[in-house]
């Protein structure tokens, strides 16, 4: 799967947790504008795991800031 | 300069806030004189304790107290070194021995504190290339023990089985895996389904380490914990215990049949790098755990202190951290931490002492009055403590 296809599945699995709608770009960062807390973070991370059967570790998350970030590192976990 | 102390800004701020409402402050409570291990004299009132992890009440143990004293006499005040250079007693080497026979295993490792256990074992036998699959709501200390092992740290939803296989299943080929659990998770009181994750665990190839912290002395027919009670302990790999809440004194263990577990005291820098526990500690504890072997009638005291304290304040209309009775530990959910506070302040001037728990320690941003029954409360004492909370409740308005 390419970097734009990966992105696209990424985007669908924020919504839910995207409780204020906010635009998302490569430079949305999860903490500052998405103000996801601790007990969300867990939750989306369980979502991406399972449409992509990955496991992305606490010590991978604690490299992940922005929306781009994640889409990269999904990317390179899968291969 | 920077002052390395504005990170501590925000939490500063929510305290003044919070006793700025005139509250007192609940983690500033001095207990003046201890009677017994469920009464002592707060603020000069007499108080029943419910927020001690005195669970089998063996502090005050004349045989337990005894131990101590002749330790302090034959051994001195403290061993001032390391287990593995002149902290070695004869005493600390005969509570190990207790911990064996206590659990049937082979080996014991006695640490200085409980929270030393689990950082010790946890961040020597996961390191670098391995992953440790643990439970979200873990204590502080595994926590910590992951952080300092440098293992890959994958954590699941709480007590969810198939969150846990999901994150087994994927696991690289060939890897090492620690999945650590607890028997009782202290914030709620709820226990784990250990048969059916510990089989899970060992279908994957992991070794499965328990924190029994909250269970020890009280669940399972010889109180080994709630692995005894669900009848898989002798599938754990390590047992995490401490002596600080059943057995009643201060330090940590872990219990192990694992063939090469001896060289843990060599590698385990949380076990080197300080003094052992003085002698008069290890004298007192390995007489509690001795005594926690045979205290069957202690135990089925306290399920029924359980059952009461839970039957009774869900009848006043208190929402409560489990649907039953599940171990010593009853929680009380609060709707805020400004009403959790009140209640625990009102609690205190009606004499009954509990712990108000608040985030990051508890789950899912919860404020909790949290009560932890002991063996030596009467039924007498039970039924107080339940007309304290709901005259408490309604002048709080909570119920």
């Amino acid at each position: 799967m390419d970097r734009a296809a990966t992105s696209e599945k990424i985007a669908a699995l924020i919504e839910p947790f995207n409780k204020k709608g906010i635009a998302i770009s490569d430079a949305t960062s999860f903490a500052g504008d998405l103000e996801f807390d601790s007990l969300t973070v867990m939750d989306f991370v369980a979502a991406i795991e399972d449409e992509f059967d990955i496991i992305i570790s606490m010590n991978q998350q604690a490299e992940i800031e922005t929306y781009g970030q994640l889409v990269d590192a999904v990317v390179k976990l899968k291969g | 300069m920077t002052d390395l102390f504005s990170k501590f800004d925000p939490l500063i701020q929510m305290r003044t806030d919070l006793l700025s409402t005139g509250v007192t402050d609940p983690f500033g409570l001095v207990m003046e004189k201890v009677i017994s291990p469920t009464v002592a004299m707060c603020n000069g009132r007499e108080t029943i304790l419910l927020g001690t992890y005195n669970y089998m009440g063996m502090t005050f143990d004349p045989d337990v107290i005894a131990a101590g004293k002749q330790a302090l006499d034959d051994f001195g005040s403290g061993t001032t070194g390391s287990r593995v250079l002149n902290g070695t007693y004869a005493g600390h080497k005969a509570v190990e021995q207790a911990l064996c026979d206590f659990y049937g295993m082979d080996h014991a490792m006695v640490f200085s504190t409980g929270y030393q256990a689990n950082l010790g074992i946890i961040s020597t036998i996961a390191g670098k290339g391995d992953y440790i699959i643990l439970d979200i709501d873990s204590h502080a200390s595994i926590w910590d023990g992951c952080k300092m092992g440098d293992a890959e740290v994958v954590p699941f939803k709480h007590n969810d089985i198939e969150a846990m296989e999901k994150r087994l299943k994927r696991i690289p080929e060939g890897a090492g895996i620690l999945v650590v659990l607890e028997g009782v998770y202290s914030m709620l009181g709820d226990i784990a389904p250990l048969k059916e994750m510990i089989a899970i665990a060992k279908k994957y190839g992991a070794m499965v380490l328990v924190d029994e912290a909250h269970s020890m002395g009280f669940i399972g027919p010889n109180g080994r914990g709630v692995a005894e009670e669900q009848g898989v302990l002798d599938q754990v790999d390590f047992v995490i215990g401490t002596f600080s809440k059943s057995v009643g004194t201060v330090g940590g263990f872990c219990v192990s049949n694992h063939p090469k577990f001896e060289i843990m005291r060599l590698v385990c820098r949380p076990y080197v790098f300080t003094a052992s526990l003085p002698p008069s500690v290890v004298a007192t504890a390995a007489t509690s755990v001795r005594k926690l072997m045979h205290a069957a009638d202690k135990r089925a005291h306290l399920w029924e202190n359980s059952r009461v304290l839970h039957g009774g304040l869900r009848e006043r209309g208190f929402k409560l951290g489990t649907e039953t009775p599940q171990s010593a530990i009853i929680s009380v959910i609060m709707p805020d931490l400004e009403r959790g506070a009140a209640m625990w302040e009102a609690l205190l001037h009606e004499g009954l002492y509990v712990n108000l728990a608040r985030p990051p320690a508890t789950p899912a941003g919860m404020t909790l009055l949290r009560c932890s029954l002991c063996a030596a409360h009467s039924a007498e004492q039970v039924q107080t403590i339940i007309g304290m909370f709901e005259r408490a409740g309604k002048k709080v308005g909570i119920i």
